[in-house]
């Protein structure tokens, strides 16, 4: 087991490597001058010349690229302009608060989803199944900032049940039960989509395994049917969702952007966001690398995960 | 194309998606004509009118703007951006799946690295990334939508591609000489557009919320322009004074989205084949059971089963798999059930536990008696209760009829545990003495094997150590050693043979060969189109089949040594249980028959141990009784 999980650590360098070519791709497409952009067209060319050393920006593209790996490497990101600290300290920073809120709701989507999807197969044309079915269109259905807002205007402005945004109160919070009071809303809606996605496709890769023949070989031993569903089924049925989860773990975590801003959550989403409002380049750049790599180590959870279940996966 | 269209009209929801979807497009396609308020002229006076205003049917938002006129102005945006980002991506992901697909090798090799690189990025985070580059607008929030998803066309219809490269027309379009180009055009692409529309059928969706999203966080259109994200997004500072302006614009982005999904969903189904026959229902945990001929009680020996009915029932077609078939098994008696596929012999042995998938099996008449208790008509708690106790099942296929995960030491204590209780370790125990019961050498080890690890005899062990794991009065074994090798298959049935002796077992053998009849069983019963044709002692019918179909059946077993022997196929088919003729099923293929044994059915003549259903038989069964 250990061999694999280095074997999968040693196979995802080229990935991350990948990565961080693409964002550095990407991020030398900005048009014209990036020193004139961040300093606005009234700087003047002391300034811009100076930034753009500053920058690294004089030198050809693959050096460029080289320093900016090897800084990185080195756990140097760069400075942020528009916050003027170290970008790697502020995401450290941010994506403490980013991985509670994403973290909570794939818990989330994860549990609910299965759940519901096995109750829909196991029930399948029944009432049980057509609510869920419905409920789970309607849940892929709906934007989740907008769902964040009315959640808000519900359980916050009319209902007083909970806090209208943030990740503590300002006065006298700061603890568990004051966290858990705020996440409870961004959460949810931040997990809805994904619960839907996880719910349809636990649904089908259960009805598909609950046709095989081993299913026929328990339920001819005298097995309860509902260990049937939930130990045999389900255990079959979870070798093609937990690549599923694997997949909406990315769509939780980049989701987060808009729940961050709804919510008003301190994470990293709504720091790249104002970055790229402020074009701050090298805090978008850093951002992001950051997240994708997060989320390349997350696959590799997923893949482990994935080989402890199935002992046919060669190890 | 039409049965395509009936398929999507029939599923309601769908249907009900596409009018809605069509609505809100024809609205923002007639926008401009309508006698609407200039949606960017602001009106500080009027801010924040609450709906059915005067002259603002809607309401206005924080610049006195009219919202209806916004909104219809935000949605056709929205519907064209989106519309226009799923083009984008569908074409230039889908060139690049062909290109990938069709050329494979280095070429397919490098794209794939590419756009796994890419599909390594959480989804919007990329988009971000795009946007943060090229600055915000709706242009770059469409690229970047746009962008994000190529991958996924790329992926899928590279995945089609590879499929459609190999087959034969493509290989005949290159011999005929045909350029790269113009196979792609011409050979490839009419087959793997229709992939390419429900790509888009389910991605649209996603792509218009993707953009409203980007346009919400001020990424997307700039003011004084507003797509529907955007104006949610402008309206998020007024939401808990003013929700109104939230509500607007948020509800149609969900309409639109849900009847795209739905849309998309009912185009999905309709174009899988496999959602079309229905064959993606779960079998319920026992047959349905819906009689109207109940034989009375108690029956006759261990397992009696009578006038046994069983039939499938596929749309308007039904199909009597199981003809009323009679077959009493004796306490430690092998009943030998033989037939060619399709005879309905598996599904006689599955109907007895109600293991028979329904929908769309249904057991429609009969009994079958099991210690003086009809099984046939009891409920599920008793009968789960007697499956593998008193009646134990040895499945065909021994791959297919393990679990693949579960280890076969806890699959075997498994069903001891459900009707026992006995601690695990004692589970454990017997667990192993059943695998050296039935002769699989190392148990202690093999016991924390799993399926994939022992070979095919090894795992016909198992399946019958699990058969024999509550010593069970009947084992019902459906065509045990059909997938095994001949070999294994002996010793499996040697196997099967000695078990029966030292435990007194009352074996149900179900096979299609003739050869492990005789080896094994004490009578035989010879099921052809769901009717036992013909039933008695297995000396007596091998020496002297009285059913013409029997003897042919017969004949079709090879003998060793025993000099050459015409092998005599019989021609034609087994008829479609659907469409059964009136009288005598084999009439059609059998040379003694005359024009009535089309015609009438004719009952099962009984005499002494044996029994036949034709007309003219083989052999006169009453005056060999007299003759014996």
């Amino acid at each position: 087991m250990g061999g694999y999980i280095l074997k999968r650590l040693v196979s995802a360098i080229p990935v991350l490597l990948g990565i961080t070519v693409i964002v550095f791709l990407i991020m030398s497409l900005i048009p014209g001058d990036p020193a004139t952009a961040i300093l606005g067209s009234y700087a003047t060319p002391e300034n811009v010349e100076k930034l753009n050393r500053d920058l690294g920006l004089d030198k050809p593209l693959v050096q460029r690229y080289f320093i900016w790996l090897g800084n990185m490497l080195q756990g140097d990101f760069g400075r942020s302009f528009s916050l003027n600290r170290p970008v790697l300290d502020e995401i450290l920073e941010r994506f403490n608060a980013t991985l509670i809120l994403a973290g909570t709701s794939f818990v989330l989507c994860a549990f609910m989803g299965i759940l519901a999807g096995v109750i829909s197969a196991a029930r399948q044309y029944g009432l049980a199944d057509k609510a869920i079915t419905f409920t789970v269109l309607i849940g892929i259905s709906v934007p989740s900032f907008f769902l964040g807002m009315m959640m808000i205007l519900l359980f916050a402005v009319n209902l007083r049940w909970l806090p209208v945004s943030g990740m503590y109160a300002i006065y006298g919070g700061g603890d568990l039960p004051d966290l858990i009071r705020h996440l409870i809303m961004p959460a949810l809606a931040l997990s809805v989509v994904a619960t839907g996605v996880i719910a349809r496709l636990s649904r089908s890769a259960m009805l598909e395994v609950l046709r095989q023949d081993f299913i026929r070989t328990a339920r001819a031993k005298g097995v309860q049917e509902r260990r049937v569903i939930w130990a045999h089924a389900l255990r079959a049925a979870m070798v093609s969702i937990i690549p599923v989860l694997g997949i909406q773990a990315g769509f939780v975590l980049s989701g987060s952007v808009y729940i961050e801003i709804v919510f008003q959550w301190p994470g990293i989403g709504r720091m790249l966001v104002d970055a790229i409002l402020k074009r701050d380049i090298l805090l978008v750049q850093g951002g992001v690398v950051f997240v994708a790599a997060c989320y390349v180590f997350f696959n590799i959870m997923v893949d482990v995960a994935q080989s402890l279940l199935d002992p046919r996966i060669k190890t | 194309m039409i049965a395509f269209l009936k398929l999507l009209a029939r599923n309601r929801m769908a249907a009900a998606g596409g009018i809605v979807l069509s609505f809100v497009v024809a609205l923002a396609v007639v926008t401009p004509l309508l006698p609407l308020q200039p949606p960017d002229v602001t009106n500080t006076a009027n801010r924040f009118l609450p709906p059915f205003s005067e002259g603002h049917l809607l309401g206005t938002d924080h610049l006195g703007r009219d919202l209806l006129s916004r909104l219809m102005w935000g949605t056709r945006l929205s519907l064209a951006v989106g519309a226009a980002a799923a083009i984008i991506a569908a074409v230039i992901g889908s060139a690049i799946g062909i290109v990938a697909g069709y050329f494979g090798g280095r070429t397919d090799n490098i794209i794939m690295r590419i756009v796994d690189m890419l599909m390594a990025f959480p989804y919007i985070l990329l988009a971000l990334a795009i946007v943060a580059a090229l600055g915000p607008g709706l242009m770059n929030a469409l690229i970047a939508v746009a962008a994000v998803n190529i991958p996924f066309f790329a992926r899928n219809i590279r995945g089609v591609t590879v499929g459609l490269a190999g087959r034969e027309f493509i290989d005949a379009a290159k011999l005929a000489g045909m350029g790269h180009g113009r196979i792609l055009a011409q050979e490839l692409l009419p087959n793997v557009v229709p992939v390419i529309v429900i790509a888009m059928s389910t991605t649209i969706g996603w792509m218009i919320l993707e953009t409203a999203g980007l346009s919400f966080l001020g990424l997307g259109s700039q003011p004084p322009q507003a797509d529907l994200g955007s104006m949610l997004g402008e309206a998020r500072s007024a939401l808990i004074t003013n929700p109104h302006t939230s509500v607007v614009p948020g509800l149609m982005i969900f309409v639109i989205v849900m009847s795209i999904n739905l849309f998309g969903d009912g185009v999905r189904d309709a174009l899988d084949p496999r959602l079309r026959s229905g064959a993606l229902t779960r079998p319920r945990p026992a047959t349905i059971v819906d009689r109207d001929n109940v034989p009375d009680g108690p029956g006759d020996g261990v397992l009696d089963i009578r006038a046994l009915e069983t039939q499938f029932h596929v749309g308007p077609r039904v199909y009597r798999a199981v003809n009323e078939v009679s077959l009493a098994v004796q306490p430690g008696e092998c009943l030998g059930v033989i037939g060619e596929s399709g005879s309905g012999k598996s599904v006689t042995a599955l109907s007895v536990m109600g293991l028979v998938a329904s929908p769309p099996g249904v057991i429609t008449g009969g009994a079958v008696f099991h210690d003086g208790h009809d099984l046939i008509g009891a409920p599920y708690r008793d009968l789960r209760r007697l499956r593998g106790d008193k009646v134990a099942y040895i499945f065909q296929d021994p791959l297919a009829t393990l679990h693949p995960l579960y280890r076969v030491g806890d699959q075997l204590a498994e069903a001891i545990l459900v009707h026992h209780r006995v601690g695990k370790a004692e589970a454990r125990a017997r667990a192993v003495a059943l695998l050296k019961s039935v002769r699989i050498p190392n148990a202690e080890r093999r016991i924390d094997a799993y399926p994939h690890e022992l070979s095919g005899g090894m795992r016909q062990r198992v399946g019958i150590a699990m058969a024999l794991a509550n010593d069970p009065e009947v084992i019902i074994a459906d065509e045990p050693t059909t997938a095994l090798d001949v070999t294994v298959q002996a010793q499996i049935l040697a196997l099967l043979d000695d078990l029966r002796r030292e435990r007194g077992l009352s074996i149900l053998f179900i096979t299609h060969d003739f050869g492990v009849v005789a080896q094994l069983c004490d009578r035989v019963a010879v099921m052809y189109a769901g009717r036992i044709v013909e039933e008695g002692p297995t000396a007596e019918v091998l020496a002297a089949p009285a059913h013409p179909y029997t003897k042919r059946l017969i004949a079709c077993v090879p003998e060793l040594g025993q000099g050459r022997r015409e092998l005599a196929a019989i021609p034609g088919l087994p008829p479609a249980v659907d469409r059964l003729p009136a009288g005598c099923h084999f009439a059609p293929r059998c040379d003694k028959a005359r024009e009535i044994c089309g015609q009438e059915p004719l009952p099962l003549a009984r005499s002494g141990a044996r029994a036949v259903r034709c007309r003219f038989p083989e052999e006169d069964i009453a005056s060999q009784e007299d003759t014996a």
